[in-house]
């Protein structure tokens, strides 16, 4: 080994280290034990290897022994793709004017205005959840305006459904959405807008045919970053959403205490890290060349 | 008589309020006729770039009116207005290919695929850019864009095509190709250019009229040669071509005007020099370096000393001093025949035609 390869591999080796202890070691973890026998009051048995855990995932072990497919975790699955789905989509059309309006503030007003965005984060999530709680519940906050707004007098309903879920989550994501769109509407440059605007476009072609068209990168970006972690949001759905409503987090959580099923518990986990890992992949063979590219 | 392209009434535009006020625009009237190839010229900062948006519409005047064909423009958006724009910048789509580009103001105007086609096919030849339509902005050098951007810009068939310094990012050959290649497209077009540069040559190749400005004023419009022949201030003789300036005081002797000189000598004044003057009246003259002629001292003429000779292949620039010190150049063209020997330190004479003096208002 001669002596710049050996002070190369000496440069490196602190980020190695921390990727490794950080990264690796937990995942390598997490990975064996998803592929041991659960322990009889929880834990592992650390010498018996099996693949039950993901077997328990799609079938159920019938009496005798039989594999019967069993839907209930596919379905949690699927409820949490479907929730994650409407949440981005609720962020985009909420952050997209948002992030536009933002971008389009003189520059000191620019910088109030992503502070602003960015103050939710300066409380705990646990704590505007709860916020939602006093705004969503029967006799709420929100039931009351509508009422005095005279557009309702029924109890809301909307605590612990799905919605309640969506809302809790759009709200809490929203940030994520918001700054990668304002980020690369940002840096747009205005002549291609006056551009548009002096070859016949009106604003919402100029929108559609120019701003959107370029903005298609933020997009991007902030429904991943909206979508990823709503997958695997923990506290949303434990408090608005009720038992009805759980999401793969609950669902993981639930394995790791209640059940004292940790192989299961990390099958789920890996299971949600494909499909994570699926929608990167999508991501970036989709977005990473030139920007905006059909 | 047929309508002006664009009419400007008493154009102005501010920036900002209070003591951070910036008048880029302060009362600009002016007409620029159809199918006119007409160039605004000015220093860095005088508000050329103001008045081509203002009369595209991304700005609105603070006061006065713009008309195009007589129609009242003010208050209309810029999708509003027949009238299209080639930016600095390009400012083509990155997100579109060339013939994408070229086509995006007849969608605009609702025109079917069909024509957009035969049309995009129509301007890329115009511009020489066939078999181009489907590459990327960003695969074109600039000259390229350039030619797309003008592309862009004529196919919707626009009144008045504006150009902000289309050239300034082109390399000089480039450049120069590009004077050619613009001309050729407006006179083929017979669309009315507004045409912005800050470089005089540029100016004076290529327009029909031009307008000079400085600090938001437009000081005079006119032919290229009148411009040159006949600036009316001190500023337009100065920014246009090389420039002596002379002042004295006129003398009024029944119809001619004879010009007491700072240095000592009369001029005697023709025509417009001496257009109404009262005796005694201060007076700035400029006289065109090419105009005046360089005679032995003992010629009638202005007294001078020879400071340098510069050699410059067709022709010789003589860098004299007039008695009172007033620097002078004077430029001959390099003919067969007698020439006068100069040297350095020589005495000598320069001899001014009337014609040859332009009498300034400032
Ligand atoms: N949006 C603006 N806000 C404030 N001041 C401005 C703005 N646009 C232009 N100005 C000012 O108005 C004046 C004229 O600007 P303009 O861009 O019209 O000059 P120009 O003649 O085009 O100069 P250049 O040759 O450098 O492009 C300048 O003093 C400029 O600083
Ligand atoms: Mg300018």
């Amino acid at each position: 080994m001669t002596a710049a390869t050996r002070r190369r591999i000496l440069q490196i080796a602190p980020a190695m280290a921390i990727i490794g202890f950080f990264m690796v070691a937990p995942l390598g973890l997490m990975a064996y034990v998803s592929l041991l026998q659960k322990g009889v009051n929880g834990g592992v048995v650390w010498d018996v290897h099996t693949t039950e855990a993901y077997v328990n995932f799609i079938f159920e072990r019938d009496f005798d022994d039989s594999l019967i497919v069993n839907t209930d975790y596919l379905q949690i699955f699927a409820r949490s793709f479907g929730l994650s789905l409407l949440t981005a989509v609720l962020a985009l059309a909420i952050g997209f004017p948002t992030a536009l309006y933002m971008a389009m503030q003189p520059e000191g007003r620019r910088n109030l205005l992503i502070f602003l965005v960015t103050i939710p984060f300066w409380t705990n999530l646990l704590v505007r959840n709860y916020a939602w709680i006093l705004l969503l519940r029967n006799g709420g906050l929100v039931e009351g305006l509508l009422r005095w707004l005279g557009l309702s007098d029924q109890p809301l309903g909307l605590m612990y459904t799905p919605y309640a879920v969506s809302i809790g989550l759009t709200y809490s994501y929203l940030p994520f959405m918001v700054l990668p769109i304002y980020a690369s509407l940002e840096k747009l440059d205005s002549r291609l807008i006056e551009a548009a605007f002096d070859l016949g476009a009106d604003r919402r072609r100029a929108l559609t045919r120019v701003i959107l068209p370029l903005a298609v990168p933020g997009i991007a970006a902030g429904c991943i970053l909206v979508f990823v972690p709503a997958l695997g949001a923990y506290v949303t759905p434990e408090l608005l959403g009720g038992g009805k409503s759980m999401m793969i987090g609950n669902l993981i959580q639930g394995q790791f205490a209640a059940a004292r099923n940790w192989p299961f518990g990390a099958a789920l986990a890996f299971a949600l890290l494909a499909i994570v890992l699926l929608a990167m992949m999508i991501y970036l063979m989709r977005f990473r060349r030139a920007p905006a590219a059909p | 008589m047929e309508r002006p392209a664009i009419e400007a009434r008493g154009l102005s535009k501010t920036f900002g309020s209070g003591l951070d006020a910036v008048h880029a625009l302060d009362d600009v009237s002016l007409t620029i006729r159809q199918n006119e190839f007409f160039t605004l010229l000015g220093p860095s900062g005088c508000g050329k770039t103001t008045l081509l948006r203002l009369i595209g519409g991304f700005e609105q005047p603070s006061g006065g009116d713009i008309f195009l064909e007589g129609q009242q423009l003010t208050g209309l958006p810029p999708f509003k207005r027949p009238i299209n724009t080639v930016f600095q910048s390009y400012a083509l789509f990155p997100h579109l290919t060339v013939g994408q580009n070229v086509a995006f103001g007849l969608e605009m105007l609702g025109r079917p695929k069909k024509e957009r086609e035969a049309r995009v096919e129509q301007m890329l030849a115009l511009v020489k850019l066939q078999g181009y339509a489907n590459r990327r902005p960003t695969q074109l050098s600039g000259g390229q864009q350039q030619r797309v951007a003008l592309a862009r810009a004529l196919a919707s068939q626009p009144k008045v095509l504006l150009l902000d310094e289309p050239l300034s990012a082109l390399d000089l050959k480039l450049r120069k190709e590009m004077q050619i290649e613009l001309k050729r497209l407006q006179t083929e077009t017979g669309i009315t250019f507004v045409f912005v540069t800050h470089d005089q040559e540029e100016a004076l190749t290529m327009s029909d009229r031009l307008a000079v400005m400085e600090s938001g004023q437009i000081l005079q419009i006119g032919a290229p040669t009148e411009i040159y022949e006949h600036p009316q201030r001190r500023f337009v003789a100065d920014f246009i071509g090389e420039t002596n300036f002379l002042e004295g005081r006129i003398e009024v002797a029944g119809d001619t005007a004879v010009a007491h000189l700072a240095c000592g000598g009369k001029l005697s004044l023709n025509g417009q020099a001496g257009a109404p003057s009262s005796n005694g009246e201060a007076v700035t003259l400029a006289v065109r370096p090419e105009r005046a002629v360089i005679a032995p001292a003992g010629a009638e003429g202005l007294s001078a000393r020879i400071g340098a000779v510069v050699y410059m292949g067709t022709d010789t620039t003589y860098h004299l001093t007039l008695t009172d010190g007033t620097a002078f150049i004077v430029r001959s063209q390099n003919n067969e025949g007698a020439r006068l020997d100069l040297a350095s330190g020589a005495e000598v004479k320069v001899q001014i035609a009337p014609a040859a003096v332009q009498r300034l208002a400032d």
